[in-house]
């Protein structure tokens, strides 16, 4: 979704510039504002663009904002955005938005960059008591492996559709779900991709019996 | 893939003009055919010189395509389905009433914004339509002259395809195209600041926000734009944006039972919108399938209209048309779509 509101955009030089795995990127500048764990911010190349918002992949204290995201061949944004390097500037909006973590015990459910809210989430604490689904096309693209792990231990599944291992699921998180018998309808479910998979993944859940006041989404508009 | 002319605007079509080499005045002509008279062929464009005529067959189609399928109520109110992007439909109701008839237009093909109540968003998102595809949906179907209002309120959401609906806007309203009122047509969005605020500043056409719930924890549940544009933020830039006389806002609110339906919804409500001069339109929610979401019964819609109304706000009730053959927009596009 594009931003053009009245918000203040100021420039910020960029620190790093990571291309994850194919096509994924990760971006960072130096922290300049302070941002609650899941808010997005607005991004352009120039100060007269149109912005586009995308959730903070970094946590609260770290040194550097980050951004991940991935180079749509026929965007606008993201092709320009990869062209970038360190010492490069973009312009930036205030961070906004209410998708915002709780410490309170919760499923995340991620489809490709929608990790990057939860991520946030993690880096600022709030990974204890979460269960965490995550889906993707292919294995490399499960970047933040590691450090969900650690955290969440065995309440951490990956969902992988394009290839096969052992260690995954094989499939989309819908289809994750789809096999699961005694889902917690007390449970918050934050779900953050696609609209098409927001959209399929609440019909699953309301489905299977969790009440809709107890999911809470955000789509990559 | 042919460039098409429907659809551009008089700016556009003198570009198109000067790019074939013809006189400058072309752009007009061209606009006078395409909007004010009724021909299909550059071959009717009799003004035009034959040379003139022969380039823009072999550049350019003119763009306008008729229904593929109609359904029509008992109450009169039609749905048109018409074709849209490879293999994808899009849907179109005119719904006449005793002394106006108004179109329902699609801006998308799908919807990005994934409303827990709305069948459009099941399809997901597959592109945004041209200002020429859109204004085909009002061109194109038989009752076009009747028409006395334009809604934009079908598929998708048309302030997230901003570009393409001010320029169908500009079509409308301009004398060189339709010609039409700016107040005879309603934007409605569900609330993206940044381009509500854009079409407010380009467009002199009313606006109707969905709202839904006056309390942000609830309506997060039910859209999830509220997470990135809170209601908050959309009602304070309304507040302060002078609308004149003959401008209009109104709030789209679908009664859903025992979740946005009670006195403190009411109260709530009426403490949002002080110092907004707008209206509030209570709709029945028409169940989509698997929805956990129902209406409440009639007395308690009258009731909620009534309680409005008495705390000053102009209230009323959307008469539900067309529920024999739509029950909610996206059914007949999305059935459709399954059956392919």
């Amino acid at each position: 979704m594009t931003s053009s509101t009245k918000q203040e955009i100021q420039p910020v030089t960029i620190s790093f510039t990571e291309e994850l795995s194919p096509g994924i990127f990760l971006i960072g500048f130096k922290r300049r504002f302070d941002f609650m764990a899941g808010q997005v911010i607005g991004i352009a190349i120039r100060k007269d663009d149109a912005r586009r918002l995308y959730s903070i992949c970094s946590g609260e204290q770290d040194e550097e904002i980050s951004i991940l995201y991935k180079v749509v061949e026929e965007g606008y944004l993201t092709p320009q955005l990869s062209d970038l390097e360190a010492g490069d500037t973009i312009w930036v909006t205030p961070p906004a938005g209410e998708f915002t973590g709780t410490p309170g015990p919760a499923v995340w459910v991620a489809a490709g960059t929608g990790i990057a809210p939860f991520y946030s989430m993690l880096r600022s604490g709030l990974g204890k008591n979460k269960i965490l689904l995550h889906g993707n096309r292919y294995l490399e693209q499960f970047h933040f492996y590691d450090e969900f792990r650690e955290v969440l231990g065995d309440n951490y599944t990956r969902c992988c559709s394009g290839e096969n291992d052992t260690e995954v699921f094989s499939g989309r998180v819908t289809d994750y779900l789809e096999e699961q018998e005694n889902l917690d309808p007390e449970l918050k479910y934050y779900l953050c991709g696609s609209t098409e998979m927001v959209v399929e993944t609440r019909d699953i859940l309301i489905r299977k019996g969790v009440p809709f006041e107890n999911i809470i989404s955000e789509i990559y508009f | 893939m042919p460039e098409y002319l429907f659809g551009k605007t008089l700016g556009e079509l003198k570009t198109v003009g000067q790019s074939l080499g013809l006189p400058s005045f072309t752009g007009n002509q061209l606009a006078e055919w395409l909007y004010k008279k009724e021909v299909s062929s550059f071959g009717e464009m009799t003004n035009l010189s034959k040379k003139a005529r022969t380039m823009l067959e072999e550049k350019f189609h003119i763009g306008m395509a008729p229904p593929i399928d109609v359904q029509e109520s008992v109450d009169g109110t039609r749905k048109y389905l018409f074709p849209a992007l490879e293999g994808k439909y899009i849907e179109t109701a005119f719904i006449p009433e005793k002394e106006r008839s108004t179109v329902c237009v699609s801006s998308q093909v799908g919807c990005k914004m994934g409303c827990l109540f709305c069948m459009t968003g099941k399809q997901g998102f597959q592109g945004n339509l041209s200002s020429g595809e859109i204004l085909n949906q009002y061109r194109s179907i038989p009752e076009w002259k009747n028409i006395t209002n334009i809604v934009y309120m079908g598929m998708g959401e048309p302030l997230d395809n901003i570009s393409e609906v001010l320029k169908s806007l500009e079509v409308l309203t301009s004398e060189w195209g339709f010609g039409l009122s700016p107040r005879r047509i309603t934007v409605s969005t569900i609330g993206i600041t940044p381009a509500m605020l854009e079409f407010l500043d380009r467009s002199k056409a009313h606006l109707a926000v969905s709202l839904h719930t006056p309390f942000d924890e609830e309506r997060r549940k039910l859209m999830p734009v509220q997470q990135v544009y809170p209601l908050k933020e959309v009602l304070n830039e309304i507040r302060s944006w002078d609308f004149g006389k003959q401008r209009r806002v109104s709030f789209e609110y679908i009664l859903f039972k025992n979740f946005n339906d009670s006195p403190a919804h009411v109260k709530e409500l009426s403490r949002i919108l002080h110092g907004i001069r707008c209206r509030i339109n209570l709709i029945r929610f028409h169940p989509i399938p698997d929805t956990p979401l129902e209406s409440p019964d009639e007395e308690t819609i009258l009731q909620f209209k009534e309680k409005l109304n008495s705390r000053g706000i102009i209230t009323t009730i959307r008469a539900s048309r067309g529920q024999d053959i739509w029950a909610a927009c996206g059914l007949l596009s999305t059935k459709r779509l399954a059956e392919k």
